[in-house]
């Protein structure tokens, strides 16, 4: 796995707008983002409304999935390349994801949504009509998806890495300032996590940052290269960028995504919690 | 801004500004005109990352934080700025910012 496996730049995606086999997807915190315009031809993919089921807390299954992509146009065997704001978070969410039910070719836009407009890109507001496809999805990969027990069971025994900011790691905030603080879950963070902010591994551009510096900020954290990762934030969003720079930039190998993160741990009862710093 | 009316920030429904520290203003131009699109970061008093948000088609950017110091700085293409925010208790914080 080299960096070109998993990230194109912002040169290579306008390049690339109409390449044959190539679908580019834009995934958003913030879903009105894409009407305002986006990436000449990208489709669009609602993390909450599309990839979430949306009665249980749970993630759309096999057949769903299947469902879904097959409508956006997106065939099994495409290069789909994701993109969006808030630094990629979301997009690496998406990846994880895609990656989760088992799409092969998969990377995101170095900077997403920030960088190409930072560099005054085209936008458009043209919806492409993608035609219906025959997608086929596998079996969820659990080897990249941490469940809470396996959480509770890692405490003390595998690299915990909380990416939120230092902030919401010392219970002082519970959600990232751009949302409202109130919130039902406990402040603090799982004991014995490391605290590295997934905005270490990003330039201000929201590019990543380079290999050995990616190195060089997960050896000075006092990460494990002999043990396995689990890496959290508040919903699974800023963890599955880290994700990303461990598992696909670096090749981690035992690299875990807990996508019920602090919203489902901190509401735990009788978990234990540290707070402060 | 002078003599114009105090600029407050549009909050989503059920926001207690006794419990909410909203950090909020408008990124203009040298000029005054709004800039929409700036990308605007509220950095913790140790200079890390806490938040991004966009501006609107108004130019404005809102926080929800908590007492204490921040810096916030905003990039566009055009220009960026980076200024310190002091807020004592919560409530609502005007902090506007002016492209360099």
């Amino acid at each position: 796995m080299s960096r070109a496996d998993v990230l194109v730049s912002a040169d290579w995606a306008e390049q690339n707008l109409n390449a044959p086999g190539v679908v580019f997807v834009e995934v958003d915190e913030d879903t009105t983002a894409y009407d305002g315009g986006h990436l000449p031809g990208a489709v669009k993919l609602d993390w909450k409304t599309e990839l979430q089921d949306q009665v249980r807390r749970d993630f759309v299954n096999k057949e769903q999935f299947e469902a879904l992509l097959s409508s956006k146009g997106i065939g099994s065997d495409d290069t789909v390349i994701l993109y969006g704001g808030n630094n990629n978070w979301f997009a690496a969410y998406a990846y994880w994801y895609f990656k989760l039910y088992g799409h092969q070719n998969v990377k995101l836009l170095d900077g997403g949504r920030k960088k190409w407009e930072l560099d005054g890109r085209e936008l458009s507001k043209d919806v492409p009509e993608r035609p219906q496809t025959q997608y086929t999805a596998k079996d969820q990969d659990t080897s990249i998806r941490a469940f809470r027990d396996e959480v509770l069971d890692a405490i003390g025994q595998k690299n915990l890495i909380d990416v939120r900011s230092p902030d919401e790691f010392a219970g002082r905030l519970l959600a990232p300032a751009h949302l409202p603080q109130e919130q039902s879950q406990r402040g603090g963070h799982i004991p014995t996590a490391l605290n590295v902010p997934w905005s270490k591994a990003a330039n201000e551009d929201g590019t990543f940052k380079s290999d050995e510096d990616l190195r060089k900020l997960y050896a000075e954290a006092g990460l494990d290269e002999g043990r396995d990762t689990i890496a959290y934030c508040r919903i699974g969003e800023r963890s599955s960028h880290t994700w990303f720079a461990l598992h696909e930039l670096l090749g981690h190998p035992h690299v875990k995504n807990y996508d019920g993160s602090w919203t489902e741990y901190g509401s735990l009862v009788g978990v234990p919690i540290e707070k402060d710093v | 801004m002078c003599g114009a009316p105090a600029q407050t920030p549009t909050l989503p429904p059920g926001i207690d500004l006794s419990k909410e520290t909203v950090i909020y203003g408008v990124v203009t131009d040298q000029d005054g005109a709004p800039v929409p699109s700036a990308y605007v970061r509220l950095l913790d008093s140790s200079g890390d990352f806490t938040a991004e948000v966009v501006t609107s088609a108004t130019g404005d950017f809102r926080f929800f934080a908590a007492p204490g110091t921040w810096t916030l700085s905003v990039l566009h293409r055009t220009g960026a700025a980076r200024k310190a925010v002091h807020a004592l208790e919560a409530g609502l914080v005007e902090a506007p910012l002016i492209l360099e």
